[in-house]
């Protein structure tokens, strides 16, 4: 799931500027969880810019806004009020909005911050635990990763910052350390800790990201 | 090979410590700009006072006047550096070159830290780095002794250090923490300064449990001068790992106000002779944060002078 959050509405209004009429975009998969960018905010959305004289030409929620194919497809579908429009408002993560950004030359303007790959705790509880650094290091540490949950992503053990459990940049945090610990006890892998891991292959997830599939036939047996 | 400061007018921390001799370290924190007078003031005060000085790496993520180019201050002073040297800040790349150029100026010893966290300092929206932690960092020295990068590529003249780390007695909970200062050790730390510490009997309960894992390793007991009761309010709030005993905090508190400061110099010169008298551990590091100036009083109260050591 991709954690968003509401960009506050004048930063919006303000990024809309000189463009009366405007067309939206929702995603119906994690900006409807985050609430960000679903059907009810988009239908917000709507209404508070109506309210500031802006035009909306029309709204679109779908699942995947990431899915290029799939925005250019619904774009068609919605040609008429596509066309209408001045520029467009993506209420989903930074991936969605570059989707638009593919499927138009008019200009695309993000509502949201996109914060992190996050796991649902609870209703409106998101907690990041995966920071996708392209070369998983789960099976060493009992599944909880130290690259996300260790502020300061140690393969080595707590900082001298640890407290009671908890992080020294907030009593809110887990110390990931802490958490590593306590599990490769229970299993009775403590030598996994004792272990020393060199420093990490950041250029494993080294941007821009890019993965194709390999045709069958090609390049394997 | 040329090494810019041949003549070191002083003995090393190795040299001290492997003669067996308690080792006594102050610490020097640099200025936030380029006044350095009193900084010079202080290095001067303490060079010939104490066996070697830690220069902190942009203590607590507040930027500062470079460690290493304090390093090479003190040495030109005629006094002994010990390094530190945080992965906050610098890449591999960075710290690398860094060591190149420290070993140049006849740096010896090398003090080497995680780093605090980028939140805890005054550039709050700078981007971490933490592309090592300390035990790489430990490796990558060992490495670079042996002659080669953290690449794998061969160097033209390598390093040298006397490498130190740290630990955290009073960490919570301790095992976790005991685990890492044995890894430390397995990475190539041969000395330790520990964080803080105030509680004697705790400090010998580590001690007991740190010789267990190596009695190779030389470890200097951390101490940070108390200054007021509300300083020990917000340390043991605040500072993780820190623990002032009430005995203490009570001590401080029924100080009258102007002598508080002279309180805190008597706690810490009874804790230094404890710590010589008792043989707690191979030396202390004095932290005064601030107050560099009451050190050699410090060590006066305590009956210490490294002449005579």
């Amino acid at each position: 799931m991709i954690i968003t959050t509401s960009k506050p509405f004048e930063e919006v209004l303000k990024a809309l500027e000189g463009e009366d009429k405007v067309f939206i975009v929702g995603c119906g998969l994690c900006a409807t969880t985050c609430e960000t960018g679903g059907e009810e905010q988009v239908a917000e959305m709507k209404a508070k810019l109506e309210a500031e004289g802006k035009t909306v030409t029309g709204t679109v929620v779908y699942e995947e806004v990431c899915h290029e194919l799939n925005t250019k497809r619904k774009f068609r579908e919605n040609k008429e009020a596509v066309e209408a429009a001045d520029g467009f408002l993506v209420m989903c993560c930074g991936a969605g909005t570059q989707s638009v950004r593919e499927a138009t030359e008019k200009p695309v303007h993000p509502a949201c911050n996109t914060v992190f790959l996050g796991n649902i705790q609870r209703h409106g509880h998101f907690v990041e635990k995966c920071s996708l650094c392209g070369e998983c290091v789960l099976e060493d540490f009992g599944a909880i990763c130290p690259v996300t949950r260790c502020h300061k992503g140690i393969l080595n053990g707590p900082c001298g910052g640890t407290d009671e459990g908890k992080c020294e940049t907030s009593k809110e945090k887990d110390c990931g350390w802490t958490l590593i610990y306590n599990q490769l006890e229970k299993m009775g892998k403590l030598d996994r800790f004792r272990r020393i891991y060199g420093p990490k292959n950041w250029q494993a997830n080294m941007k821009p990201g890019r993965v194709i599939f390999e045709k069958k036939g090609e390049g394997g047996e | 090979m040329t090494v810019l400061i041949k003549e070191h007018a002083k003995p090393s921390i190795q040299e001290i410590l492997e003669s067996g001799k308690f080792l006594v370290t102050g610490e020097i924190g640099p200025p936030k700009g380029t006044d350095i007078d009193e900084m010079i003031e202080h290095i001067e005060l303490l060079k010939d006072k104490v066996h070697a000085m830690n220069i902190t790496d942009n203590q607590s993520s507040v930027m500062r006047y470079p460690s290493l180019g304090t390093a090479i201050l003190i040495k030109e002073l005629g006094g002994e550096p010990n390094l530190q040297v945080t992965c906050r800040d610098r890449n591999r790349l960075a710290i690398e070159a860094d060591l190149l150029f420290a070993y140049t100026r006849g740096i010896r010893s090398v003090l080497c830290l995680t780093g605090d966290s980028i939140p805890a300092g005054d550039h709050k929206e700078a981007k971490a780095v933490f592309d090592l932690e300390s035990v790489q960092l430990l490796q990558l020295i060992c490495n670079m002794e042996e002659g080669r990068d953290s690449g794998g590529n061969e160097l033209k003249g390598g390093v040298k250090f006397f490498k130190g780390a740290i630990v955290t007695p009073e960490a919570v909970p301790i095992e976790p923490q005991m685990l890492k200062f044995e890894k430390k050790i397995e990475a190539g730390a041969q000395w330790f300064q520990t964080q803080a510490v105030y509680d004697m009997d705790n400090f010998k309960r580590f001690m007991e449990k740190a010789r267990k894992i190596s009695d190779k390793v030389y470890i200097c007991c951390g101490l940070v001068l108390l200054t007021s009761p509300g300083q020990i309010k917000y340390m043991n709030a605040n500072v993780p790992g820190v623990f002032v005993p009430e005995n203490l905090a009570r001590e401080m508190e029924d100080a009258p106000k102007e002598e508080r400061l002279n309180y805190g110099i008597r706690i810490m010169a009874r804790q230094i002779r404890q710590l010589i008298d008792e043989k707690l551990c191979d030396g202390v590091h004095i932290m005064a944060i601030g107050k560099e100036s009451v050190v050699p009083q410090i060590l006066e109260e305590a009956g210490v002078d490294i002449t005579k050591m």
